[in-house]
């Protein structure tokens, strides 16, 4: 018969099912468990018992029922049709199974994660006789207008090829033959399938030093991340993880985005969907959905499945980086997965760590994260793919002892820290710029300096610099009163509450500030700096203080955010000749 | 087929062992007759080869071990379902205590219910009108949100609640209403003030009811929720009705699930919580909201007391992580003698930008309530910095400030709990207040609306 291992059921315990008889399986096998076929996962082999975590509700099942292996381990299915999707924590298609089971999620519901109908238009490039390896381009699906599909040859594949031709094919139909240097033939197709639990193969990591641009002033400005590195949004609830998670995903400049619902809010998810399909890209002016892909596993959805979600995601997300795409992934929130593999663990009664936490939660977190990358990709042309992780962490009462955050925290290189004092006050995004960091800063300011302005890295400096001096200011103040201070502090107390107002905060839901390009920013930061630089001189010149915060100008600057990015180049030269004449005019009255 | 064993083993807390079972399933439910003939539930909490662990859904007092038999029934615990909901009052397991008879069922279900597919929500846009302004003004209700009350002993949370379920409209519709009211361990004279709040204003009319009340077992109130929202589903979804449900107090109920965590000695979370209280109490939260291609919506008031006024306590912690917002009430607030107690700022709608501005509520509406934030939060700390170093130290602007938030507290606040203010009388008087700064400290309000709505100061 088959070699599919078959066993019965002795213990169910909420998502954890123990089946005995199953001594052929192996660990990460995918199973079917009972008539109702659930599906689920081997994690835990004891002689011939199977400890199984199960994706869907267990209810109903008891001893005595079968359970089926698969033989093979939880795998994703990749081809065209991944774009514009939602998928649940196994991949299985949202959308379609709404067509099919209704509003409501029912238990042992199937539908294939890639259409078996849907027919692609393949453009070979490839002539048959061409010797290739695994990760060669093939052929070309135009997916969707912002997507070229690169069908590649499956990563462990090598030879020659037989046959290979343009023209419609269903994912599974074959596209030609490949043969290995042993001589045997293997069917290409659109679609590879590749195991969750496994990085895909690539040639070699190569250090990031670009900024991915988000188009978020304090991110990109003040604490940046590169392309292909790896960042962390730790924060109370109603902080701004989510909407931070949405604006990249939104915004961050990738020709792929896989964001991640894991153990979050159901309408979060539908906000996604409905307003992707109606935002556009800045670079190409097309709908943002058209190059985005959808986990969703909320927090009602069951628990099992929320622990596999990210490892859907991020193999995805792989894939579309080995064609050689800027791809980033948002998982909002990897606290709820922690929790899930918590609850595994507790259910298997393994030796809690921390918190109840299991002790490998610092290793799969780093596993997750390691993910991430710029890497030379598999195939003979070199190309460059890049994966950037942001993953949002909830920890309780906000507090970052927490195992989760700190396993984070040590693992990636950007750390946006989000501060509910600067949420209550409603200045988002609530970044806190004390606490914040970016390990690619250097590298990224050497960047700006080359690609954006020489000046870069010193405005960059001298704005955060002030920001830090305000803080002990108002210290002092909290302690003696607004009176006791210098002209000269209260010139920078001024600058620094216009860098907070005028350039930190950004909203997020209004239409212009949603968005900031690198030179707006630019021109934004260096107007207000400027007139930190030159009423400070202006001071020392004995003009007083009160005519300097009392401007005209500056209520001018106050707007900049509002305006459109293709008149900010000329707005900030009249405001800079505007700033320079009621400058000169109280430097030569005001003595 | 019923399957009758009296091979109880052990009793312990709600935790009970019943040893030789076959057939039986995770999740089922079951029933105990005691040696009286009384019946009580049960269910199926996990399965090991022939021994069933069961949770008890009502007290252990009586059970006897030896004389005591189990009967499990094949199936999950459910409600009988129909129109007829409307109306009744029944206690934490779903029978009726309202002196009425028993339900003619229109349908059975489940009262775990099933995830909704996040691919079939609907996004929750639309604006309901509480006539409270803290909320419609500033933290504004949609239907199909799940927005909580995080309050503390002694605070009159049951008095906004009442309001909100009272007063609670849906501009510019014919669409029926109703209420599914579920109370978790609250004393008799709480929930008395519900129902006779209802009674006297006819709302009980479009009310459920599901009562257990401080002196009811604990255990009962793992099942009242979800009884609640079950009924809340079957108005909304089945019968597309648009329905508020209201659920105090969530601190009970977590209490609850957390004895039987320590019964079954697991390893406990926060403050003994069990690690699985957020997703718990998501498999809550998460019922509410709206579906496409139906008309209903469940609108979701979960009320919970902070343990010590902490809002990090676990219970207010998760909760905040799960739903969409929270209104806040204040002891401080309360005793400046404000009514409702609304601590604004750290309150928040999460869903009220989709649900406000022109069409909804008013164009002018999203960018006043900026500006009344930004404005009561810079007058909150002028009077604090007055109370360190004296009214001197303020500066002019400051002064002005401090005076707004007095106001913006006296005026716009504390309305009282009868006080019923439709959106135009909201957002009028906070221009009033606003008004009541200079113009050019209205840096978050749009030209065109300062022109059309600020009120000039008469001079002198
Ligand atoms: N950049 C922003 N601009 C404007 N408003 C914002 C911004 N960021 C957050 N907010 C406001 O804060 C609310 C909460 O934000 P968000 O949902 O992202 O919090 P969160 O940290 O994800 O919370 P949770 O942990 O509960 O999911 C939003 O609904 C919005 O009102
Ligand atoms: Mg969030």
């Amino acid at each position: 018969m088959d070699n599919r291992s078959r066993g019965k059921i002795i213990k169910v315990s909420g998502p954890l099912v123990i089946a005995k008889g199953m001594r052929d399986a192996e660990m990460y096998d995918v199973v079917e468990v009972s008539d109702k076929k659930l599906i689920g996962e081997i994690i835990e082999m004891h002689g011939d018992e199977a400890s199984i975590q199960v994706y869907e509700e267990t209810a109903g099942l008891g001893p005595g029922e079968e359970v089926v292996s698969r033989g093979s381990p939880l795998s994703v299915e990749l081809g065209p049709g991944l774009i514009s999707g939602i998928f649940d924590g196994i991949q299985r298609p949202l959308d379609k199974l709404v067509e099919t089971e209704g509003s409501n999620i029912t238990r042992g519901a199937f539908a294939y994660a890639l259409d078996r109908e849907q027919e692609w238009e393949f453009e070979a490039e490839l002539e048959p006789g061409a010797t290739v390896i695994g990760g060669d381009v093939l052929g070309i699906v135009q997916e969707t207008v912002l997507l070229a599909h690169r069908i590649m040859v499956p990563p462990n594949l090598s030879g020659k090829i037989i046959e290979l031709k343009s023209g419609r094919y269903k994912v599974t139909d074959t596209i030609g033959l490949l043969e290995d240097d042993k001589g045997v033939r293997h069917e290409l197709s659109l679609m590879q399938k590749w195991p969750v639990r496994i990085g895909r193969p690539y040639k070699e990591k190569v250090s990031p030093a670009e900024p991915l641009i988000t188009g978020q002033r304090i991110i990109d400005t003040f604490f940046p991340v590169a392309k292909g590195g790896t960042a962390a949004v730790p924060g109370p609830f109603g902080s701004g993880k989510t909407v931070i998670q949405h604006q990249l995903a939104k915004w961050a400049e990738a020709d792929v985005v896989v964001y991640i619902g894991c153990g979050e809010r159901g309408n979060e998810m539908t906000d996604v969907l409905n307003e992707f399909p109606r935002l556009d890209d800045p670079k190409t002016g097309e709908p943002l959905m058209k190059r985005t892909i959808l986990i969703a596993n909320t927090s009602d959805m069951p628990v099992a499945a929320r622990e596999a979600s990210i490892y859907t995601g991020i193999t995805i997300a792989e894939y579309f980086r080995d064609m050689g795409y800027s791809v980033s992934i948002m998982a909002d929130s990897t606290s709820r997965w922690a929790e899930a593999l918590r609850e595994m663990s507790g259910r298997l009664e393994e030796m809690p760590g921390e918190e109840g936490y299991p002790t490998y939660l610092g290793s799969r977190l780093a596993n997750f994260y390691e993910r991430a990358g710029m890497v030379r990709c598999q195939g003979s042309d070199d190309r460059l793919g890049v994966l950037t992780a942001i993953g949002a962490v909830s920890p309780p009462g906000g507090d970052l002892s927490d195992p989760v955050a700190q396993s984070t925290l040590r693992i990636v290189q950007v750390f946006w820290s989000l501060d509910s004092a600067l949420a209550y006050r409603r200045h988002f995004p609530a970044i806190n710029w004390l606490t914040s960091y970016s390990l690619y800063s250097d590298k990224i300011d050497r960047w700006m300096n080359e690609n954006v302005t020489p000046r870069w890295s010193t405005l960059r400096q001298d704005a955060l610099k002030l920001l830090q001096e305000e803080s002990e200011l108002e210290e002092i103040v909290r302690l003696i009163g607004h009176d006791a201070l210098s002209d000269g502090d209260r010139l920078k107390l001024e600058a620094a509450r216009s860098l907070r107002e005028d350039f930190l905060h950004q909203n997020s839901f209004d239409e212009i500030d949603t968005f900031t390009s690198l030179e707006k920013q630019h021109r934004m930061l260096e107007l207000l700096m400027t007139w930190y630089y030159e009423a400070t001189k202006a001071l020392a010149n004995g003009v007083q203080y009160h005519k300097l915060e009392e401007m005209p100008v500056r209520d001018e600057l106050a707007r900049l955010k509002m305006v459109p990015e293709d008149r900010i180049v000329d707005r900030a030269a009249e405001l800079n000749a505007q700033m320079t004449r009621e400058l000169s005019a109280l430097n030569l009255g005001g003595r | 087929m019923a399957r009758e064993y009296r091979t109880i083993e052990e009793v312990a807390g709600p935790l009970m062992l019943v040893r030789g079972v076959e057939n039986v399933k995770f999740d089922e439910l079951a029933e105990i007759e005691l040696p009286n003939g009384e019946v009580r539930h049960c269910k199926v909490l996990e399965i090991d080869g022939t021994d069933a662990l069961v949770q008890l859904f009502e007290s252990s007092i009586g059970i006897n071990v030896d004389e005591s038999k189990v009967r499990f029934l094949g199936r999950g615990q459910e409600l009988a379902v129909s129109r007829d909901l409307l109306g009744r009052v029944f206690d934490g397991m779903g029978r009726p205590i309202d002196g009425g008879p028993a339900l003619i069922p229109e349908a059975m279900r489940d009262i775990n219910g099933t995830p909704i597919n996040p691919a079939a929500r609907d996004y929750p846009n639309e604006f309901i009108q509480t006539g409270v302004s803290a909320i419609d003004g500033l933290n504004t209700l949609v239907r199909g949100q799940k927005l909580p009350i995080f309050s503390a002993s002694g605070l009159p949370h049951n008095m906004l609640a009442a309001q909100i379920a009272r007063q609670a409209q849906v501009l510019n519709t014919e669409d029926e209403f109703a209420v599914v009211f579920a109370a978790m361990g609250i004393t008799f004279e709480e929930s008395d003030f519900f129902i006779s709040d209802f009674r006297n204003t006819g709302a009980i009319e479009r009310a459920v009811m599901f009562i257990n009340l401080a002196d009811d077992p604990a255990i009962e109130r793992i099942s009242t929720p979800r009884m609640a929202l079950t009924a809340a589903e079957y108005l909304a979804f089945d019968l597309e009705m648009h329905v508020l449900v209201l659920m105090t107090d969530i601190t009970y109920y977590a209490e609850a699930l957390r004895e039987i965590s320590a019964a079954r000695k697991e390893v406990p979370g926060r403050r003994g919580y069990p690690g699985y209280l957020y997703t718990d109490l998501a498999s809550l939260y998460e019922r509410a909201g709206r579906i496409k291609g139906n008309r209903g919506s469940i609108t979701l008031v979960p009320i919970l007391t902070m343990p010590d006024e902490d809002k990090t306590h676990p219970i207010p912690d998760l909760t905040g992580y799960i739903t969409e917002g929270q209104v806040i009430l204040s002891r401080e607030l309360l005793r400046k003698g404000l009514r409702p107690p609304v601590d604004v700022l750290p309150s928040l709608s999460r869903l009220k930008d989709k649900g406000i501005g022109t069409g909804k509520t008013r164009a002018d509406h999203a960018d006043t309530m900026n500006q009344l934030f930004a404005a009561y939060s810079r007058g909150k700390d002028a009077k604090e910095l007055e109370i360190i170093l004296g009214a001197e130290a303020l500066s002019e602007v400051d002064r002005i400030y401090a005076k707004f938030s007095d106001e913006f507290e006296e005026r716009y606040v504390s309305q009282g709990f009868t006080t019923n203010r439709t959106i135009e009388e909201t957002l009028n008087l906070g221009w009033e207040l606003l008004s009541i700064l200079p113009k050019n400290e209205l840096k978050r309000i749009r030209d065109s609306f300062i022109e059309q709505y600020y009120i000039e100061q008469r001079e002198g």
